[in-house]
């Protein structure tokens, strides 16, 4: 076996590979970026050597680096994790040159499948399903316009090079077919340096489901069943699940038999996934196969209970498969949470910053939490705003389901904006529940970004009984204060208000052994927790279910986070409700005047000049983060008055760009 | 005696109407609650024990002789916060505008003697138009006599003022001359001169919460040490942060009980500094990460924000905290926050509360407006404060301590009891750059060898270890162990007994 691996990668996947090459014995070499001194998969490694600058393509995605770290730690084989150097052929190849075992498939395969236009071909000829379109590179628009009439519209203009949706574009019509030609090649040229894009007939309610697969270099191919991972935003995926709610037993054998020709066809030799692209009636087309670990693939682990990593490992080692296709479990359901430093309030844009709080809920068997960053962690623009991946595992899947939700209400996360809330939302989400998935899940049920989720009547019942408990408690604790007057007594109050945003309603509140009993509209329930004075998080039995929820004080009361909601709510004597009521709402001041940097970044533009009059829309500025251009327009229409950044400037989130009139 | 009883009844309910039913619509309809109604909120329920419900003004000039409303527009007594007592006087703005007359000053002053006496602090709830002016000069006397007993209070018993409505004109010497002010937003305001006079004199055109509102006391004057939302708002947090003060001057400051380990380790405080030496941080996380509960009541946040001033609890004892803040100036000592600082160190030492100081201080703000405005003899009141200081001091340092800022921060020579440092701790005249420029000034020509002086000098100086050679340093303790090494050395101090010579007073430099 291999004696020492290095893991050319960062952040959670490397602290994955890590943790299999703890448990196989072997000795683990991190690199790390400037940007990543003492991070989580630094100090997790035996050895860890330094490879650049902060930015990947002076660190991480330098071969040459790479290398002297591994000539310097004698390490015999690597890890390239996913992302980065991990489907880079010539990476594979200096490696091969430098006589140290890839953790991958072949060069050949690697380059067979980098290539869209050439994968396609060898999907054709292995005998899987593909996509109808025209699978070579278009000259110009209008032979774009040409073959997007003949494949029939919708139809997805596409980067031969692309990854991760950019240099992706749908059109409709001749019109869309040709800007899209020109955007799509445009972005293909600025982020690939290759221009070339292909058009391909747009498949609708699209469900993405990929299938695992693993092969070893005796010949020997399986699939690991497949991952559905529809839940995506902007090709993004945030949830994925395995198996797929929408599978039966007939499709699923005949995606793995296709999978594996595939794979077959290019002797692949290690893991890799053959994604496609689902249709209503279950017809299924090759998109894309990735040739590394994928980032979902714990929960193929969960429900199989294969440790990828470790296959990887002992098959470029040059192990034969210990399994047959027939051993492959289907066991339960797993479902993974992307978690992301991102707002989701704010059309989620990126954050970055300093991981002030960062708790998340204990591992268990149904919970799996692979994470990069700990407590204090800094959340850095330089790479993925990805921060963990959470995971559940139920015997169904809505047990699996349930432990997300649980989950995810017993995470705290302080210091940067995370999606949080939105997972959570969609965890709830009725259509989620059923299983209704397509890509566009997301675009259609939050059309009009996030703001934050609904609560059922009952769900908001249970966090007032909490808020009752919580009042209980604290003001119990303040009578604990020294030197009162002996003739005081604490006031022996049951009744009291409860108020939260419009609504106010009677509660009276009994002590219990172990917590409160709470009678609130005509309901009678018991609140039971260990919470004390102080704690941030409520963990506790409401009427007999368990509940989790993020307690902080807010002005009277406290603002309680569960569900993917936050709830304000204030518990009062009836009195203070009384003289509550009489306070004026106030007006949040209004920012609608200025034009404010929505996340810290840089300012690559400044479209207009003071005096100038926009319309709705129009772009005003464009602020460079995450390497990612975000364009931000006009609200309404206005009239500039002055504007305060200027092209180069570095600006912190909601610093003022410009201002209205 | 039935008679009486009735009679009493009649009085009582006459004074607990206070200017009618009208003028209490008015009030509400302003966002703001009666006298009453705040006391309610601010004390236990059934605790307030009021006096001089009775009392009425004597004045009978320009038809006053008619015009009387029992207890004469302030509700004065005594109650108990969490069942600990407290004398509190409510001005009534339906009753005359609340302005003070003769008989409303008495009020005041009845309970403040008697709170000096007993040890117990003075809440003032004050809304009020001003002096009565029907009443002449005798309501000037009541103003002096007010302010004559804050004087006397001050550093006896704690005083803390709430403004809840105009306060405007000599009234506002009476809270200028308390611990804290409180302000609610939108519906108070503090002023010598108004608007109007303001136009007439200087031509300014000001509004009234422009010239004395919440935000620009809080922010601008530093006047007001905390801007609250609403009354009711306002009042809890007075309920809050009465429960961090002792009563008097002869009490150790209160302990309750507290559900925070002492030993609670947070391994994040490790790489709070970070490793640039310019790059900022939020003194805010050391805060509260090292508290009882992350509780911290921070005073004057708005105000001079390179430093944090702040109550909170260690193992349930009150404590004070100053904090230089590098996200703000890099946490230099400028006019502004030495005197925020000031007069907050020496609150916490007139009523026994210990001092916990966090430095990471590069030095003295530079520049012409600091010098012409006298950070000379600003600065010297922080350093004042914490040199007569003798209740424990317990410093860290957490990144830079440099020059005179160093001396100035609780630091061993000012009689600091503990002093630890953390490992990036740098003690220093200066920084290495600025250093070298001077003690090698005829290099300066020659890049590489200054270059060489400077790590030379990082080298030396950029660690607690020369400061800690001379025992100006206790220990160099790691981050994530802070608490409990903060709280042990608390609890070693508890019993502390220094005093300074005796003298009549001091002569701090104002």
């Amino acid at each position: 076996m291999f004696r020492k691996i290095l893991i050319a990668n960062r952040g959670e996947i490397a602290c994955r590979v890590i943790k299999t090459c703890r448990r196989l014995g072997i000795q683990t070499v991190a690199v790390y970026s400037e940007a990543d001194q003492g991070a989580q998969h630094v100090r997790l490694a035996d050895e860890a050597y330094p490879i650049g600058p902060a930015p990947a393509a002076e660190s991480y995605l330098v071969i040459d680096a790479i290398l002297a770290a591994i000539a310097k730690s004698g390490a015999d084989a690597v890890h390239p994790g996913y992302g980065f150097l991990s489907e880079n052929r010539r990476f594979a190849e200096a490696l091969e040159a430098a006589g140290v075992a890839f953790i991958g498939p072949s060069t050949a395969a690697i380059a067979a499948m980098g290539d869209k236009i050439e994968s396609k071909k060898l999907a054709k000829a292995a005998g899987v399903n593909t996509v109808p379109g025209f699978p070579d590179a278009i000259k110009d628009a209008e032979q774009a316009v040409k073959i997007a009439g003949e494949v029939g519209y919708p139809v997805m203009i596409k980067a031969s090079a692309g990854g991760g949706g950019k240099g992706m574009r749908l059109a409709w019509n001749a019109q869309e077919a040709r800007e899209g030609f020109v955007s799509a090649s445009n972005e293909a040229r600025s982020s690939f340096g290759d221009e070339r894009v292909f058009v391909e007939k747009f498949i609708e309610q699209p469900r993405h489901i990929e299938i695992q697969v693993l092969g070893d270099k005796h010949g020997n191919i399986l699939y690991l069943n497949e991952r559905e991972c529809s839940i995506q935003r902007r090709h993004q995926k945030v949830i994925e699940e395995a198996p797929s709610p929408f599978l039966d037993t007939k499709t699923r054998a005949a995606m793995g038999a296709q999978a594996v020709a595939l794979a077959r066809q290019v002797g692949y030799s290690s893991a890799g996934t053959v994604e496609f692209i689902v249709g209503p009636d279950r017809d299924f087309y090759f998109l894309e196969m990735n040739t590394r670990l994928q980032v979902e693939h714990p929960v193929t682990e969960l429900i199989t209970g294969i440790d990828i990593v470790e296959q990887m490992i002992r098959v470029a080692w040059g192990e034969p498969l210990s399994f047959a296709q027939k051993d492959v479990k289907l066991n339960g359901w797993a479902i993974e949470s992307r978690l992301y430093a991102e707002d989701p309030y704010r059309g989620f844009l990126p954050s970055t910053g300093r991981l002030v709080r960062y708790r998340l809920p204990e591992e268990s068997p149904h919970v799996r939490i692979d994470t990069g960053v700990t407590e204090g962690s800094e959340i850095s623009l330089y790479y993925d705003p990805m921060i963990a991946k959470l995971c559940t595992w139920g015997k169904t899947r809505d047990e699996a389901i349930g432990h997300m939700q649980a989950a995810l209400d017993a995470c705290h996360i302080d210091g940067i904006s995370h999606n949080l809330d939105f997972l959570a939302a969609v965890a709830a989400h009725p259509r989620f529940r059923e299983g209704r998935l397509s890509t566009a899940f997301i675009a259609e049920e939050f059309p009009e970004g996030f703001h934050g989720a609904e609560l059922q009547p009952e769900q908001r019942q249970a966090l007032y009984g909490v808020a009752a408990l919580l009042l209980y408690r604290s003001a119990l604790r303040e009578t604990t204060i020294a030197g009162q007057m002996p003739s005081y007594r604490p006031p022996p109050d049951t009744a009291f208000i409860v108020r939260a945003g419009e609504e106010s309603l009677p509660v009276a509140i009994q002590p219990t052994a172990l917590g409160v009993r709470v009678e609130i509209a005509g309901k009678s329930f018991d609140v039971e927790s260990a919470w004390q004075p102080g704690a941030t998080l409520f963990q506790g039995q409401v009427a007999g279910r368990p509940l989790s929820a993020l307690v902080r004080r807010r002005g009277l009361g406290f603002r309680l986070t569960h569900g993917g909601a936050e709830v304000d709510v204030a518990v009062l004597r009836p009195r203070a409700a009384e003289l509550a009521a009489l306070m004026p709402a106030k007006q949040p001041p209004d920012t609608s005047k200025f034009l404010l940097c929505p996340m810290p970044g840089l300012v690559v533009a400044i479209h207009v000049v003071p005096g100038e009059a926009v319309k709705a829309g129009q772009p005003l500025a464009v602020v460079e983060a995450m390497k990612m251009e975000n364009v931000l327009r006009a609200e309404r229409d206005g009239v500039v008055a002055k504007i305060a950044a200027a092209a180069g400037d570095s600006l912190a989130v909601d610093q003022v760009i410009l201002e209205f009139e | 005696m039935q008679d009486i009883i009735q009679q009493l009844e009649e009085k009582r309910r006459q004074a607990r109407l206070g200017g009618g039913e009208k003028r209490i619509a008015a009030q509400h309809a302003k966002g703001k609650l009666t006298a009453r109604e705040r006391l309610e909120l601010l004390l236990d329920p059934g605790s307030f024990e009021e006096w001089d419900m009775f009392v009425e003004h004597g004045c009978t000039d320009f038809g006053m002789a008619d015009q009387k409303i029992p207890g004469d527009g302030v509700v004065t007594g005594y109650g108990t916060i969490n069942g600990r007592l407290v004398f509190v006087f409510s001005q009534d703005f339906t009753v005359f505008g609340g302005a003070l007359s003769d008989a409303h000053a008495r009020k005041i002053c009845k309970i403040m003697d008697k709170a000096v006496q007993v040890g117990a602090p003075v809440i003032g709830l004050n809304d009020s138009g001003g002096a009565r002016i029907q009443e002449g000069v005798d309501s000037l006397a009541g103003y002096a006599e007010v302010f004559q007993r804050n004087v006397l209070a001050s550093g006896v018993v704690p005083q803390i003022s709430v403004i809840m409505g105009p306060c405007a004109g000599g009234a506002v010497y009476s809270p200028a001359m308390t611990d804290f002010i409180f302000m609610v937003k939108d519906s108070s305001y503090m002023f010598v001169t108004g608007p109007d006079v303001v136009k007439t004199v200087t031509q300014e055109v000001v509004t009234q919460e422009q010239l004395g509102g919440a935000i620009t006391h809080t922010t601008r004057s530093s006047v007001a040490d905390l801007a609250l939302e609403n009354d009711v708002e306002a009042l809890a947090e007075v309920r809050r942060f009465f429960d961090f003060l002792p009563l008097s001057n002869r009490e150790k400051p209160p302990v309750r009980q507290s559900f925070d380990q002492p030993t609670r380790v947070e391994w994040s405080l490790d790489t709070l500094v970070p490793a640039n030496p310019n790059k900022p941080y939020d003194m805010h996380e050391l805060i509260t990460k090292v508290v009882d509960e992350g509780d911290f009541f921070e005073v004057q946040p708005f105000f001079a924000r390179n430093i944090l001033t702040g109550f909170a609890r260690m193992e349930g004892a009150s404590v004070g905290i100053i904090a230089n803040q590098p996200m703000v100036l890099a946490g230099c000592l400028d006019i502004d926050s030495s005197r925020k600082a000031a007069r907050f160190v020496r609150f916490c030492d007139c009523f026994n509360i210990p001092l916990i100081t966090l430095v990471d201080v590069p030095g003295f703000l530079p520049g012409t407006a600091q010098e012409y405005g006298g950070i000379i003899k600003h600065g010297a009141k922080l350093l004042y404060a914490y040199a007569e200081a003798t209740v424990p001091k317990v410093t860290l340092i957490t990144r830079k301590a440099y020059g005179g800022a160093y001396d100035v921060m609780s630091s061993k020579h000012l009689r600091g009891d503990i002093n630890f440092a953390w490992p990036t701790a740098e003690i220093a005249v200066m920084g290495p750059k600025g250093a070298v420029e001077i003690i090698f000034r005829a290099e300066l020509a020659d890049q590489a060898a200054i270059e060489a002086r400077t790590e030379e000098y990082r080298a030396k100086f950029a660690n607690p270890f020369v400061a800690g050679h001379r025992g100006f340093i206790d220990d160099v303790i790691m981050p994530h162990g802070t608490r409990l090494r903060l709280c042990r050395a608390l609890s070693m101090l508890r019993d502390k007994k220094l005093e300074n010579p005796w003298k009549k007073h001091d002569n701090i430099p104002l």
